[in-house]
């Protein structure tokens, strides 16, 4: 008996508490940024594609809902010819963002996809590129690689020496 | 067999290997570089580190490179010990210091042996806070892309391709830790076995560059056990699938063909399959719309096809199973073998020969160890050049097993042996018309006209057998080559079709088998022109030009031409007139040439990639390639079961039945009794290991629920091979599968090609299992039967030159040729002459000459050799889009 009073007398008190429900969608709730939502392909600093269709993503996914093709252009550059995820299969566990080398797929606070038809979920890259580096700000993976991909040359990147003078003989 | 203990285990092993083969064989995942089971052990790069103790109170032991070491009876070492497991990981972390961060971008990743022993090491954070060394990049030509910052320097690279493939354009320059493996200067790898240095590169630096054009990673590709289709030789491929295109060949190790090496042409010749020139689609001609569906051909197949003679003419290029299955259609007296006159002749004498069983035919394994080796008139480098590889091998196996028998060394022992070896080289003997790079390593060659050159081979064999004919005069050579297959134990003769002289082959089969006797085993290895020619000339069929007579006198003929361009087997003339009289043209093919634009119906066939097939190579071993790839459009189908698809139409009985190629195989023996045994060479269709089919898709192919949702969202049904005990998709047994259905090379840890370890009974021995392929000709006792019929000298004509072929590894296939890179590769077309002619004629380097053959006049640039016998005409052989010409007819020149 003391007991359904006292469950009552909580209820009761709830009528004084905060709200937790908000009236979405009038109200938009509050994501953290590393919050896992919707998946985008961001770009390098001087604005380049960061994908280089490297594939790990798609080896990583556990549901194989990404699809791409690698390509390069004059200079040698990497990036993805297609670029494919279908939303309807995703599970947003985020694998792809930890398997990327470049930063380049990045998961962003952003949940509202709903579509009418299933198929309206298949993204191709014009739909995940998006015009900004997203969450790792200054990070060029050409600057770190090595190869001259039309970023830099031979021994310009970040803790590389000059390309060896295969002539010399000094130590 | 000496006991040697690792980790305290005791295990019973082969003398004469070093440790690392030792390990790998019993199955330990020991790391290495540098050392590659082809090529020896030269201990450079510390990679693969045991500890070995003295004996069992020794508790200190002394680190050693498991590759430099020999297996000792009751030898003591650890292999997961804790110093040798810290050493092991140093040297990764050594290497790693300059190793790039480029893994994302190489097309090595996911297949990276230096991956592989990084990880297997335990190797995981860089500690090293100083700069990399860069290097600049070389232009290497259209199938190999170098980024040399990769680079750990094993080695591997310039010892295979100078010291194990005869290579000179690829070195290593600099000195100290600025070494650079490349060119003298930017430009194309001369040695057509480059494309190798793509899989015996640990890393990155030589990757294959026609995979760079559409680049998909190993575990994304779908693969199945396949054959080349390039020449004679049968060496075992694994092409990869993926989006529908085929995306690169790699090699499949059988210890019996092709070893660990394959060829450019059988690399990279692959990019047919993708050709926008495929027949995709059936075509009925003279209609206002060609292209019709399945349905509607079949329709008006069954229109067109009662009351008419059908006629079928097969192809040295389709499978054992299309060929068969053409010649159940028409009949048998209506099938024809889909090849010229001269060259059935030659074939049909090389069937008789091994048929006979009076010789043992090797394989290209037995040429490596062959102790003396002729090529008799034939351009092997050229023709078969995997073979040419493997006498290389030979020439060099021998020279080192000589010198070995004076100095105690272990054959491993790569710089020790080629230290004591020096200059020495094994015999060979090569006989060509025009001096081949092989020449290099021979001990004897010669340069003569066919006749000479066979008249050469008679003359041996009255050395050997002085009861044969003899040629009269006995050249010097033919002393010398017949001493030297007297002392051998093993001796090889080759020959081939490529001469266009059946003197050959009959002088090359006297020598052969003069040689025999109770300890020495000669092999007689023969070349033939295409990837079934074998399997198509144990047919016994007629020739084309025995088709066109029988085509004039019959009415109604409906001619069916299975995979053939006819317009590349006889004079274009002969084939316009044969087109003419036949009524109605039906053509199996999968790309459009000269003879599909004559057919009114073209029936679009599977490519060697998208088919079940058996393939019958030059010594007769009949071996399965399976499909890789379903094709995206259902109008591409097998050859055969088109074909039995009109059979159905013809016979209502058989109405409906789907033939498979097991159960063709089947039938063939039974009806055909040359290929006995075949139907073992896979197992049957219906083969399941603990219930589950073999996948061709690794566990970790990507993309399974994206990859066609642009097309409709919801997946398809996963396709269904009906034909192999393959499955197209990721599920299935993952173990062991049986030799002749290996999808691909890889075992946990080992995610490189290198994973062959795994497959292999030991080290570079057969297959788990046994190597993959029938012989379908065996030795017998019979008494052989000489041929006496000696060819007179060749005597040059006034005015008149003997017409040869001159065979180009790039450039003669017809296939191969639809590679931008071999097209690249590929020569213009040319006539050579000799020196003296040519002043004859008084033309120089470059004027156009003009030759008339078959009626018709070809005007060419010329070029001069001056080891080329004066009387002799040389002209490319089966260049895209050349007529072909009547080889060994006399021609007119003219300037």
């Amino acid at each position: 008996m003391l007991s359904h009073l006292r469950t009552m007398w909580l209820v009761f008190l709830h009528l004084f508490h905060k709200r937790e429900t908000i009236q979405y969608p009038e109200e938009k709730i509050q994501l953290h940024p590393r919050w896992r939502g919707r998946i985008v392909l961001t770009k390098d600093p001087d604005g380049g594609e960061r994908c280089v269709g490297c594939y790990l993503c798609a080896a990583a996914c556990p549901v194989d809902c990404i699809a791409l093709q690698a390509t390069e252009d004059e200079d040698g550059r990497r990036y993805p010819e297609f670029f494919r995820i279908n939303f309807s299969r995703c599970i947003f566990c985020g694998y792809c963002e930890e398997a990327c080398p470049t930063y380049a797929i990045q998961l962003i606070p952003d949940f509202e996809m709903a579509e009418y038809k299933r198929q309206d979920l298949v993204f191709e890259k014009e739909d995940l590129l998006i015009d900004s580096q997203g969450k790792y700000p200054g990070y060029n993976f050409y600057k770190v690689a090595g190869l001259d991909a039309g970023v830099k040359e031979k021994g310009k990147g970040d803790n590389e020496e000059e390309p060896v003078d295969i002539k010399s003989l000094l130590p | 067999m000496p006991k040697i203990y690792i980790d305290n285990k005791s295990f019973d092993v082969k003398a004469g290997k070093n440790l690392l083969e030792t390990c790998l064989s019993l199955g330990y995942d020991l790391p290495y570089f540098c050392w590659h089971p082809a090529m020896g052990s030269i201990g450079a790069c510390r990679q693969c580190a045991v500890r070995v103790f003295k004996d069992e109170e020794d508790t200190k032991g002394r680190i050693v490179m498991s590759c430099m070491e020999n297996v000792k009876e009751g030898l003591r070492m650890s292999v997961s010990d804790e110093m040798a497991t810290a050493f092991r990981a140093q040297v990764v972390e050594w290497l790693m210091t300059n190793h790039p961060h480029d893994c994302p971008v190489c097309d090595e990743g996911g297949s990276c042996h230096l991956q592989d022993v990084t990880v297997m090491t335990g190797h995981d954070y860089r500690r090293f806070e100083y700069k990399k060394r860069t290097y600049t990049n070389q232009y290497l030509g259209p199938f190999i892309h170098h980024e040399m910052n990769r680079c750990i320097q094993c080695y591997r690279c310039v010892r295979f391709y100078r010291d194990y493939a005869g290579g000179d354009d690829l070195n290593v320059f600099s000195a100290h830790n600025h070494v650079y493996f490349g060119r003298e200067k930017d430009g194309i790898l001369q040695s057509p076995f480059s494309g190798n240095l793509a899989e015996v590169c640990p890393t990155g630096v030589f990757t294959d560059k026609t995979l760079k054009e559409h680049y998909t990673r190993k575990w994304d590709l779908t693969t199945a056990p396949s054959i080349c289709q390039h020449c004679s030789l049968g060496c075992n491929t694994i092409p990869g699938e993926r989006y529908g295109k085929l995306r690169n060949i790699v090699n499949r190790y059988n210890g019996e063909v092709n070893g660990y090496f394959l060829c450019d042409r059988g690399r990279f010749g692959y990019e047919f399959v993708n050709s926008e020139n495929r027949i995709t689609q059936p075509i009925i001609r003279n209609r206002t719309i060609e292209a019709v569906s399945h349905d509607l051909l079949i329709q008006h197949l069954a229109m067109l096809l009662p009351g008419q003679t059908l006629i079928g003419i097969g192809s040295p290029r389709a499978s054992v199973e299309s060929n068969y299955s053409l010649r159940e259609l028409v009949g048998k007296e209506n099938f024809y073998q889909g090849v010229n006159d001269d060259q059935v002749f030659l074939e049909q004498k090389i069937v008789d020969i091994l048929q006979s069983g009076c010789v043992h035919t090797p394989s290209l394994k037995e040429i490596e160890e062959a102790d003396a080796v002729l090529v008799l008139g034939e351009d092997i480098w050229n023709t078969a050049p995997i073979m040419a590889l493997a006498v290389r091998q030979s020439v060099m196996k021998t020279a080192a097993a000589e010198s070995l028998e004076q100095v105690p060394l272990p054959a491993w022992h790569d710089v020790a042996v080629k230290e004591l070896v020096q200059e020495a080289k094994g015999f060979l003997a090569n006989v060509t018309v025009l001096p081949s790079p092989l020449n290099e390593i021979a001990a004897c060659s010669m340069q003569g006209a066919p006749d000479d050159m066979a008249r050469l081979g008679f003359g041996i064999a009255h050395i050997l057998n002085p009861t044969l004919p003899s040629v009269g005069v006995i050249m010097e050579k033919a002393i010398i080559i017949a001493e030297a297959l007297k002392h051998a134990k093993r001796p090889v003769i080759i020959t081939g079709t490529g001469g266009c002289n059946d003197g050959l082959i009959r002088a090359a089969y006297d020598i052969a088998v003069a040689l025999k006797t109770e300890d020495r085993k000669p092999g007689l290895a023969f070349v033939l022109p295409e990837c079934n020619s074998m399997g198509l000339a144990m047919m016994r069929a007629p020739s084309l030009e025995k088709v066109a007579g029988r085509v004039q006198n019959t009415p109604n003929v409906t001619v069916v031409i299975l995979e053939n361009d006819l317009y590349r087997r006889i004079p274009a003339a002969k084939a316009d007139a044969f087109f003419r009289q036949c009524k109605n043209i039906i053509v199996l093919d999968a790309l459009h040439n000269r003879t599909t634009e004559k057919a009114h119906v073209l029936i679009p066939a599977a490519t060697f990639a998208e088919a079940d097939g058996t393939f019958v190579n030059n010594e007769g071993r009949a071996q399965r390639s399976c499909q890789v790839f379903m094709p995206a459009i259902n109008t591409i189908k097998e050859s055969f079961k088109w074909l039995w698809e009109i059979k159905a139409l013809l016979t209502s009985a058989s109405n409906g039945q789907e033939k498979h190629p097991d159960e063709l195989l089947a039938r063939l023996e039974s009806s055909l009794t040359q290929f006995a045994g075949i139907s073992a060479v896979a197992p049957p269709r219906d083969f399941r290991i603990h219930g589950s089919a073999i996948p061709r898709e690794s566990h970790r192919y990507s993309g399974r629920t994206a990859m066609l949702s642009n097309l409709a969202v919801s997946e398809p049904k996963p396709l269904q091979d009906d034909d192999s005990p393959l499955s197209f998709t990721m599920e299935g047994y993952r173990g062991m599968p049986p030799a002749p259905l290996i999808p691909s090379f890889w075992a946990p840890g080992w995610n490189s090609g290198q994973a062959v370890n795994k497959y292999q009974q030991e080290v570079g021995g057969p297959l788990k299992g046994g190597d993959p392929g029938i012989r379908l000709f065996e030795q017998t006792t019979a008494t052989p039967v000489f041929s006496r019929d000696i060819p007179d000298a060749f005597v040059p004509r006034p005015n008149k030159w003997l017409l040869l072929p001159q065979h180009h590894i790039f450039g003669t296939g017809e296939l191969s040729m639809y590679t931008k890179g071999i097209a690249e590769r590929s020569p213009e077309p040319y006539i050579t002459l000799s020196k003296w002619d040519a002043e004859q004629l008084g033309a120089v380097k470059g004027d156009l000459l003009s030759v008339k053959t078959d009626e018709k006049i070809y005007t060419f640039p010329l070029i001069i050799e001056e080891s080329l016998q004066d009387g002799i005409v040389l002209m490319p052989a089966g260049l895209q889009g050349m007529d072909v010409w009547s080889w060994g007819a006399w021609v007119n020149i003219t300037k």
